[in-house]
């Protein structure tokens, strides 16, 4: 079928609810009307009000009955209705979600998902634009998953709710609805914690994520340049494979995230890069990202996102050291 | 050795457990102002008629604001706007109960209170253009907007710990919905304000609905003024669609406040418009409630008390209406004027000092600007501002 990013979320949700019993969706408002997204549309009609329901406005609640819902043999998908929102429930994430396999020895696990749109660009309040996966992947424990494809999201997030861990699926809604592509009917499966190569070159590895892997692949067209580009998909577990073959090939590698520079994931790449490929490169490793601010409001949003004017810059520079 | 073998336990004996359920609990709604007009000559405040006038303009003035921003915001002027149409009482009652000197912590729907709390209204419509610096609130009161439901609560309870550090004789007055009463902060906010004696008014407008979620799905509770009682800590329950009774409850819990008794007070009230302009209401709620709401219009209601009691022949209508419509128009001419900001906006005011980095940062996006002017194409201007 021909889907967007929600479409093929929605879709996915409605394969593995089928698949597997055990599995609940629940969070503000996604059962009665389908979210404000609609990224749940239907499925309550399909499987019931016992297994799809609206919550009260508890992020706290939601994340944390999640972990004591997976403890006892289901399978929850809880949904935080934007990421900004999320930080309240970060507690329960780290406090109870992600250590309780560690733990307990293995005793008890938390299979569960969060998922949530996450992102600027969308002309939305504040709190409802921020990045803050690096925050998550610095978890450990947590899985943080970021797909940027439609074909990703619906196979990686049946791998989500299968996964035997808890993860967080941060949606880049700046791209629900603007991309279509072809994905498969039925159920398939994407790994998590295995990028994808978007595109493959010799003359320099562009590495991004989420809504910037758009931008990215704009720029390099832009550039005609001969680009491996990987799209990293996983924060947490990282496939460092990918990515050091991929550099110590090319010798050059600029990365791009929409998050704010310091401390954003885009550092961790660097010192991944730094402590194993060293020696293979041939320039610094160049970073596009967002500025070390607050997400501006609406009416100066889209400078803060980096546009592929930035990125080609940034290419440019790497490519000519 | 104890025997440990576990077996359903029977039937407990009966031995008289008290419980204490919500069911022993009566929660009357103040009203002053029945819903057909009747009204309680004891329980009207005690204002002169320019005060009662006024309140009438002020409910005019929050559904011109409404009705006009829901407007431009269609024609891609405005952002995300969340209208307060059917709970203008609730907004002008509670905004016309507080002192100068109170300092109101916002939700999204109180353009009215905001108003006469002294914001101009060029900056709370470039407020909902996404305009950083209408959020500085120039000369009033007023807290930032609390967009991420209930966060503000407990840092109502330090502002008015504070107050009554200060001994100020003013209060803290935070708005909320219904959806704020099941969050975390809420509850650790008024726990700590009732613990402290702060001078804290807490002002729950629920208006039935959290975006899709009707009131009897946010929580088990029948009421959110009972909710008080846990938190030693005073509740109110009042008819949100009476201004006059918004008015009275808020002004008592204020004095109950600078008293050192923190109250929740509780407006029953509807929200008539959608949740904000990206919301959809007819996906979630019959036609025959909003009907039912209609009839219970605040504004409807007041006009047969001003009628009633001989007031409505002194207020020009006409003249009002047109007046809250030039003030608006007024209002978006000036937020057209308002100078378009340059990058540098996006770094201000992150700390007092900028760091180093960030200072490297803007400069380096000034000289991509000004190397790279297709930058410009992908920078869409939002709505103007
Ligand atoms: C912590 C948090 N979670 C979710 C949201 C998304 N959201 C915005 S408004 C809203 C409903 C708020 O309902 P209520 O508090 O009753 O106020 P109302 O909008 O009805 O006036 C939700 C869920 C949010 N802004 N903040």
């Amino acid at each position: 079928m021909n889907a967007t990013i929600i479409q093929a979320v929605n879709d996915a949700l409605h394969e593995e609810m089928g698949n597997d019993e055990r599995t609940l969706v629940f969070g503000q408002d996604v059962a009665e009307s389908g979210g404000v997204f609609r990224a749940t549309e239907g499925l309550q009609d399909e499987f019931g009000e016992e297994r799809v329901l609206d919550t009260p406005l508890s992020e706290i609640a939601i994340v944390g009955s999640a972990i004591g819902l997976a403890t006892h043999g289901y399978r929850p998908i809880a949904e935080i209705q934007f990421s900004g929102f999320l930080p309240p429930a970060f507690d329960q994430l780290v406090t109870n979600a992600s250590r309780i396999r560690w733990r307990t020895r293995g005793e008890l696990t938390a299979p569960m998902v969060v998922r949530t749109p996450y992102g600027a660009g969308v002309r939305a309040l504040e709190h409802h634009s921020e990045s803050l996966e690096a925050v998550y992947g610095h978890v450990p424990g947590l899985k943080v998953a970021i797909p940027s494809t439609p074909h990703d999201a619906k196979g990686m997030l049946i791998s989500a709710i299968r996964d035997p861990d808890p993860v967080l699926f941060m949606e880049p809604k700046h791209v629900y609805r603007s991309l279509r592509e072809e994905i498969p009917e039925g159920t398939y499966t994407e790994p998590l914690g295995k990028a994808a190569v978007r595109q493959e070159g010799d003359d320099l590895t562009v590495i991004s994520w989420g809504a910037m892997m758009h931008n990215t692949l704009e720029a390099v067209e832009n550039l005609g340049v001969d680009a491996d580009v990987i799209d990293l998909r996983s924060i947490s577990p990282l496939d460092r494979e990918t990515i050091l073959e991929s550099v110590k090939n090319t010798g050059r590698c600029v990365i791009v995230h929409e998050a704010a520079k310091t401390g954003g994931f885009g550092a961790e790449l660097m010192a991944t890069i730094n402590d194993e490929a060293l020696m293979y490169l041939k320039a610094p490793i160049n970073r596009v990202t967002g500025f070390d601010v607050p997400v501006p409001l609406l009416s100066m949003e889209d400078y803060y996102i980096p546009h592929p004017p930035r990125i080609e810059t940034a290419i440019e520079e790497t490519l000519e050291y | 050795m104890v025997n440990r073998q576990r077996s359903t336990p029977a039937e407990p004996t009966d031995v008289s457990v008290d419980r204490l359920s919500q069911d022993e609990l009566d929660v009357d709604t103040y009203r002053v102002v029945e819903p057909d007009g009747s009204y309680d000559p004891e329980a009207t405040p005690d204002l002169d008629d320019e005060s009662f006038r006024d309140l009438y303009r002020w409910m005019v003035l929050q559904r011109t604001f409404d009705d006009r921003a829901t407007k431009l915001q269609r024609r891609g002027r405005l952002g995300t706007y969340p209208s307060g149409r059917g709970q203008e009482a609730s907004i002008v009652g509670a905004g016309f109960a507080l002192a100068d000197q109170d300092w109101i912590f916002p939700y999204g729907r109180e353009t009215a209170a905001l108003l006469m709390h002294g914001l101009s209204m060029r900056d709370l419509l470039l407020y909902w253009r996404g305009v950083e610096d209408a959020s500085r609130m120039e000369g009033a009161n007023i807290f930032g907007l609390a967009i991420s439901i209930g966060s503000h609560i407990p840092v109502v309870a330090g502002k008015a710990w504070g107050m009554k550090l200060a001994d100020e004789g003013s209060v803290a007055f935070a708005n909320l919905g219904d959806g704020a009463t099941s969050t975390g902060a809420f509850h650790e906010g008024i726990n700590f304000a009732g613990v402290l004696g702060a001078p804290a008014v807490l002002f729950c407008q629920n208006n039935q609905y959290a975006i899709t979620l009707p009131f009897d799905g946010q929580t088990n509770a029948d009421t959110v003024a009972q909710k008080a009682l846990a938190y030693g800590i005073d509740g109110i329950r009042v008819d949100g669609n009476d201004v006059l009774a918004v008015y009275n409850a808020v002004a008592e819990a204020r004095k109950r406040a600078l008293e050192g008794n923190p109250v929740l007070v509780e407006a029953v009230t509807y929200r008539r418009g959608a949740h904000t302009t990206s919301d959809d209401p007819t996906r979630y709620r019959s036609e025959d409630e909003v009907e039912e709401w209609k009839e219970r219009d605040p504004l409807e209601r007041y006009q047969t008390f001003l009628e009633e009691t001989g007031r409505w022949d002194a207020i020009d209508e006409e003249a009002i209406r047109e007046e809250v419509d030039e003030e608006f128009s007024a209002a978006v001419d000036a937020a057209d004027e308002f100078a378009e900001r340059g990058v540098e906006e996006m770094f201000a005011y992150l700390y007092e000092e900028m760091p180093p980095e960030l200072e490297r940062q803007q400069a380096a996006f000034e000289q991509v600007l000004e190397e790279r002017p297709e930058m410009y194409e992908y920078i869409e201007q939002r709505p103007k501002g």
